[in-house]
């Protein structure tokens, strides 16, 4: 198994969580890999926490449940404080600091640090964006899905809402593009 | 056709309707609500019968009644609304009533939470309900078998006019993966010689159970245990892996069989010689398969997210020839790979 990645994706509900976690999901199915996507549901709600998992691979996953995650995006403080305990040393973690105060993590050196809600907010010009930028983030640092498929992904996902797909891509490679 | 990705519970709805699902009948509860959500824009587009009853025994009792006129109907819940459906489910196995019962099971007992489980085990696979009789219980793991087990499922309830249930679970029905719908519309029916559909031209039937005269009802419940010796021997279900050289063999199922799989690796890794039988089937239980494996030198591990039910069945099958542990956790608490590992290192021990 060359390639076995487990990502939490977290943040306040209604920032988009799921939907980044889907992206993912289908971006690995569109680079003809195996994956899973499983979200937190229910008892979460619009001010709460929520969170969605996906695992990609190349081999046949077993767990969708991710007990030693390799990538987190914390979208919040809370998402961040609640998921870092799970993280392991070699993990990638992106965490936005347009919410997050950077200098309270500031001795976790395996942080990367982007003001993804501005960057959506003044770059891209809409807020909700921020899922995308941070999926961006993300697979500039694992390489797995790539750029070209989860391009694919969002034309895929936002084929009833076309009007959509430029915004979204717009942030992706924003997000992908941050130095 | 490409894959899709979706929820499990889509890939149920998507296994029914190709299935030819005739009428759906709900009620709201987590973690199944995608299912009558789906169901009810899809069943009214296909021009079908959709309703949201007024309660879960109502709706299983509209699955009886228009299963009796011989259509396809289902229903599907969650625990605590799968306890309220069993005088239904009982009431059709007496009548020999083939309809399809989803259950996607949560934390109990009670209102419990809405956490994924697998607790009820005992009541879909030992009665539920009252009476002397068995439900054909299937346990998918993943979104492509929500898809293909639903698909298959209305056949076998009404091969052997039995209901059936789809034990899934939360995790199961909530997660998404590609599925490949790769299953054609279905059609045509075999012809229904029993069912209400009119008797203009012929006699008229009539399908109860009540059963009140002197040795009728003995005699039907006799006529039942052939039916379900038939089914015993005809449609036991379990996936092997990694059984023939095996030290230690998981008997899992659902869920908690992709958690074991992945210690399993992680054991063989190792150098241990892990196994899993998991049945499809939990009722019929997949009693020949796990005896075949069952030697003195061999260790079962049954592997469930309660406090222990199947691992009854797993006991019954071994007969005192091989040992069985048991690993579980309880009210929506999950069992990690990691648990299973240490639990198989344990047992290697």
């Amino acid at each position: 198994m060359k390639i076995y990645n487990e990502i939490i994706i977290a943040g306040l509900g209604g920032q988009g969580v799921l939907l980044a976690g889907t992206i993912l999901a289908q971006s690995a199915l569109e680079q003809n890999l195996k994956t899973t996507w499983f979200p937190s549901y229910g008892a979460e709600m619009r001010g709460g926490t929520a969170n969605s998992t996906v695992i990609i691979s190349d081999e046949e996953i077993g767990s969708p449940i991710a007990f030693a995650p390799s990538g987190l995006i914390a979208l919040n403080t809370l998402s961040l404080n609640k998921f870092l305990p799970r993280m392991s040393e070699n993990s990638v973690i992106i965490a936005n600091s347009s919410m997050i105060n950077a200098d309270e993590f500031k001795s976790d050196k395996r942080i990367k640090f982007i003001p993804i809600s501005e960057i959506a907010d003044k770059e891209i010009g809409n807020i909700k964006a921020a899922n995308m930028v941070a999926v961006g983030a993300l697979i500039k640092l694992t390489n797995v899905p790539d750029l070209e498929n989860v391009t694919k992904a969002v034309k895929t996902a936002f084929s009833k809402k076309p009007a959509l797909i430029d915004l979204n891509i717009k942030a992706v490679n924003a997000g992908y593009n941050y130095k | 056709m490409a894959k899709k990705l979706v929820k499990g519970n889509i890939a149920l709805c998507e296994g029914a309707l190709a299935a030819g699902l005739d009428a759906y009948f709900g009620y709201p509860i987590t973690p199944q609500n995608e299912v009558p959500a789906y169901m009810s824009n899809k069943m009214v587009s296909l021009g079908k019968a959709f309703v949201q009853a007024e309660s879960e025994l109502a709706a299983a009792n509209m699955v009886l009644g228009a299963c009796a006129t011989g259509k396809r109907a289902m229903t599907s819940s969650s625990s605590p609304g799968i306890s309220l459906k069993q005088e239904a489910l009982s009431y059709m196995a007496g009548m020999e009533i083939p309809g399809v019962i989803v259950n996607v099971q949560r934390g109990g007992p009670g209102l419990g939470n809405i956490a994924g489980s697998q607790a009820d085990y005992f009541q879909a696979v030992k009665g539920g309900g009252h009476g002397d009789y068995h439900l054909i219980v299937f346990a998918p793991n993943c979104a492509q078998e929500m898809y293909e087990i639903t698909y298959e499922s209305f056949d076998i309830a009404e091969k052997y006019r039995n209901p059936v249930m789809l034990l899934c679970d939360g995790i199961v029905g909530q997660m998404m993966e590609p599925v490949d719908f790769n299953k054609e519309q279905k059609t045509s029916f075999a012809k229904k010689e029993w069912c209400l559909d009119g008797c203009k031209g012929r006699e008229p039937r009539s399908i109860k159970s009540l059963l009140m005269a002197d040795g009728v009802l003995e005699q039907h419940n006799l006529d039942l245990q052939k039916k379900y010796e038939l089914i015993r021997k005809n449609e036991a279900r379990a996936e092997l892996y990694q059984v023939e050289d095996a030290e230690i063999i998981i008997v899992s199922y659902g869920i908690s069989s992709r958690i074991s799989k992945n210690a399993i690796k992680a054991a063989r890794a190792n150098g241990i010689k892990a196994g899993m039988i998991r049945p499809v089937t939990l009722w019929p239980f997949p009693t020949e398969a796990i005896k075949k494996y069952a030697k003195p030198a061999v260790k079962f591990l049954s592997v469930e997210l309660c406090l222990g039910q199947m691992v009854e069945d797993v006991r019954l099958a071994v007969n005192g020839v091989s040992s069985v542990d048991f690993l579980g956790r309880a009210g929506g608490g999950i069992v990690s790979d990691k648990d299973v590992l240490n639990k198989i290192m344990e047992l290697k021990k």
